[in-house]
């Protein structure tokens, strides 16, 4: 990676950050003068802004800026895209719903650009700096996201306790980051790498500083045992956002785990693979079990979520570049699904209110067909059945990177909680297409009925094609980093 | 000269209280949010004290972006507690229990 020469040149770098820092400023100066009525232009700008930033992210020069600080390399173009792609349908998808709640404030787009900066900063984070305030500056705006529907009493609830558990781990983090950076003589992840190297086990301090920070981290992702937040505040906030925490921060946090873990930690892999391995086995065994016992289709997606975080720690732990490059399809593809999910459970009302219970959808196939087919689709992809999009992303990108480290037992468990967590989506498409339906279902909404129905078309079988292309970029991306 | 050890042990014991206030105490919210505090504020004793061990300046332009940040965090917490006093009317620990876990 080349230094960025002069300060105009690391500009540069940093272009799709600037682009959203930015256009947020301008959103919320034109927001504040356009007042109510403002908020349809401000999502339109949001969503440009994103694209825009995408665009930069993804063509934009690479190379390292602010004394290390600040990475532009495949893996953060990778990332920040996808980042960037899933806040623009989360913007649509929220504008849309919360105009139809009563409650379309220009604050919304604003804050999602906050934080898919900070998630962009976490893909770019070459030092624990960077990463801290990535961090912090993705978690603060979706604490309030959380808590966005103001005069609904779960709504606030979701909010503040997302705030308090995330406001711990951030400390949890912090204080690793500062144990790391106090043993290790420096912030910088290449530095910290060289330090390491040359303590030769002795390093247990920056090790303690180490478990610290991927505790924080896992925290962030929701995966287990870090995870009793997830299914409250998943229930008490909003859909869409909702469908935003469950894709983009996950992303950002799991690249910049690994980023942190592979450039500043190569030497000590066989001791961050021991404790990424048990969050990973824990997760998909909770998400399996738990979720098992669930009637809110909101509380079942989030333990799906946690589970899915399983497999996703599953192909870091590999500690390879494959690991990497699975990582990031395994999540695109991830994101896709869930997106899609949440996309039918906004689309899907009776007289008025979401069918958040499984019971809701009873004979959903009788009543709307289209959307039936659609929920069947996503939930079997995200099921990991053949040939949806799901089954790949599990069993080729996730397990495998993770078999060829020799990590066999590990992949072996985590298809027993797989075909565990199946049971779950079979009885919500069982539900669909065999129980009495008790009612008629609302016309669905055209913003969250169109996003569904791309989604299903991308599971399958539209992700065959882009796998194929943006599969060499994702091996670039982990190719990359330091290991082999 | 007050060795780094026990700079060190200071701040750890600040964090572990700052952690256990947030686990045991069941009663006020508020009680959180400066547990939250003191812990950030735990991590920021470490940094200086690293900072000025090793003559090195991050640590402590580390610190300033901490407490910009916790200035940040303790804003926007106590502005999701207040919409949450106007729903509930109540800021006790057990207030939080409408959605089940």
């Amino acid at each position: 990676m080349i230094p960025a020469s002069s300060l105009a040149e690391a500009l540069g770098l940093a272009a799709p950050e600037l682009i959203l820092a930015v256009s947020a400023m301008l959103i919320l100066v034109g927001g504040a003068f356009g007042g109510r009525g403002s908020s349809g232009v401000a999502s339109l700008s949001a969503v440009a802004a994103l694209i825009g930033a995408a665009v930069a992210a993804a063509w934009g020069d690479q190379g390292v800026a602010f004394r290390g600080g600040f990475i532009a390399d495949d893996m953060a173009a990778f990332a920040k895209a996808a980042i960037y792609a899933a806040s623009a349908v989360a913007v649509v998808l929220g504008e849309r719903w919360l105009g139809r709640a009563g409650n379309a404030q220009f604050e919304f787009p604003v804050l999602i650009l906050i934080a898919a900066l900070g998630m962009g900063m976490m893909a770019s984070a070459g030092d624990l700096i960077h990463l801290y305030v990535g961090v912090e500056l993705h978690s603060l705006a979706l604490y309030v996201l959380a808590a966005f529907q103001r005069d609904d009493a779960r709504s606030s609830e979701a909010g503040l306790k997302y705030f308090v558990l995330g406001a711990l781990s951030s400390g949890l983090l912090l204080y690793g980051a500062s144990l790391i950076y106090g043993f290790a003589g420096s912030v910088r992840f290449d530095d910290i790498a060289r330090a390491t190297a040359a303590l030769e086990g002795e390093g247990t301090g920056v090790l303690f500083g180490l478990v610290f920070v991927i505790c924080g981290l896992a925290f962030k992702v929701s995966a287990a045992p870090f995870h009793m937040w997830t299914p409250d505040v998943y229930e008490g906030a909003p859909l869409p956002m909702v469908a935003f925490f469950t894709t983009a921060p996950k992303m950002a946090a799991l690249v910049v785990l690994a980023r942190l873990l592979y450039e500043g930690f190569p030497e000590a892999v066989d001791q961050w693979r021991q404790v990424v391995l048990i969050v990973a086995l824990i997760s998909m065994a909770v998400g399996a079990f738990a979720g098992l016992a669930q009637r809110n289709l909101k509380r079942l997606l989030a333990y799906s979520s946690i589970s899915n975080m399983g497999y996703a720690l599953l192909a870091i732990s590999a500690g390879t570049a494959g690991g990497i490059e699975g990582l990031l399809i395994f999540m695109v593809l991830y994101m896709v699904d869930s997106l899609g999910l949440f996309a039918c459970l906004i689309a899907a009302n009776r007289a008025g209110r979401s069918m958040e219970n499984i019971g809701d959808f009873s004979g959903l196939s009788r009543v709307n067909m289209p959307l039936a087919v659609t929920v069947t689709v996503l939930a079997l992809s995200i099921a990991g059945i053949p040939p949806m999009a799901g089954f790949w992303a599990k069993y080729f990108f996730a397990f495998q990177p993770a078999i060829e480290a020799g990590l066999w037992g590990p992949a072996a468990f985590g298809l027993l909680t797989g075909v565990v967590a199946a049971f779950y989506y079979l009885r919500l498409v069982k539900t669909i297409w065999f129980d009495p339906a008790p009612g008629e279902a609302d016309v669905p909404p055209l913003d969250a009925k169109l996003i569904a129905y791309a989604s299903a078309i991308w599971a399958f079988p539209v992700f065959y094609v882009v796998v194929s292309l943006i599969e060499p970029y994702a091996a670039q991306a982990g190719r990359s980093l330091g290991l082999s | 000269m007050i060795s780094l050890e026990s700079y060190l042990t200071v701040a750890a014991v600040l964090f572990t209280i700052g952690i256990f206030g947030i686990f045991v105490n069941r009663k006020n919210i508020i009680v959180i949010l400066m547990s939250i505090e003191l812990i950030l504020l735990a991590v920021n004793i470490n940094l200086v004290a690293f900072s000025a061990y090793l003559n090195n300046v991050d640590g402590q332009i580390f610190a300033m972006l901490v407490l910009t940040v916790a200035a940040a965090e303790a804003a926007i917490g106590l502005a999701i507690l207040v919409t949450f006093f106007r729903n509930r009317g109540d800021i006790n620990v057990e207030a939080a229990g409408q959605l089940k876990g």
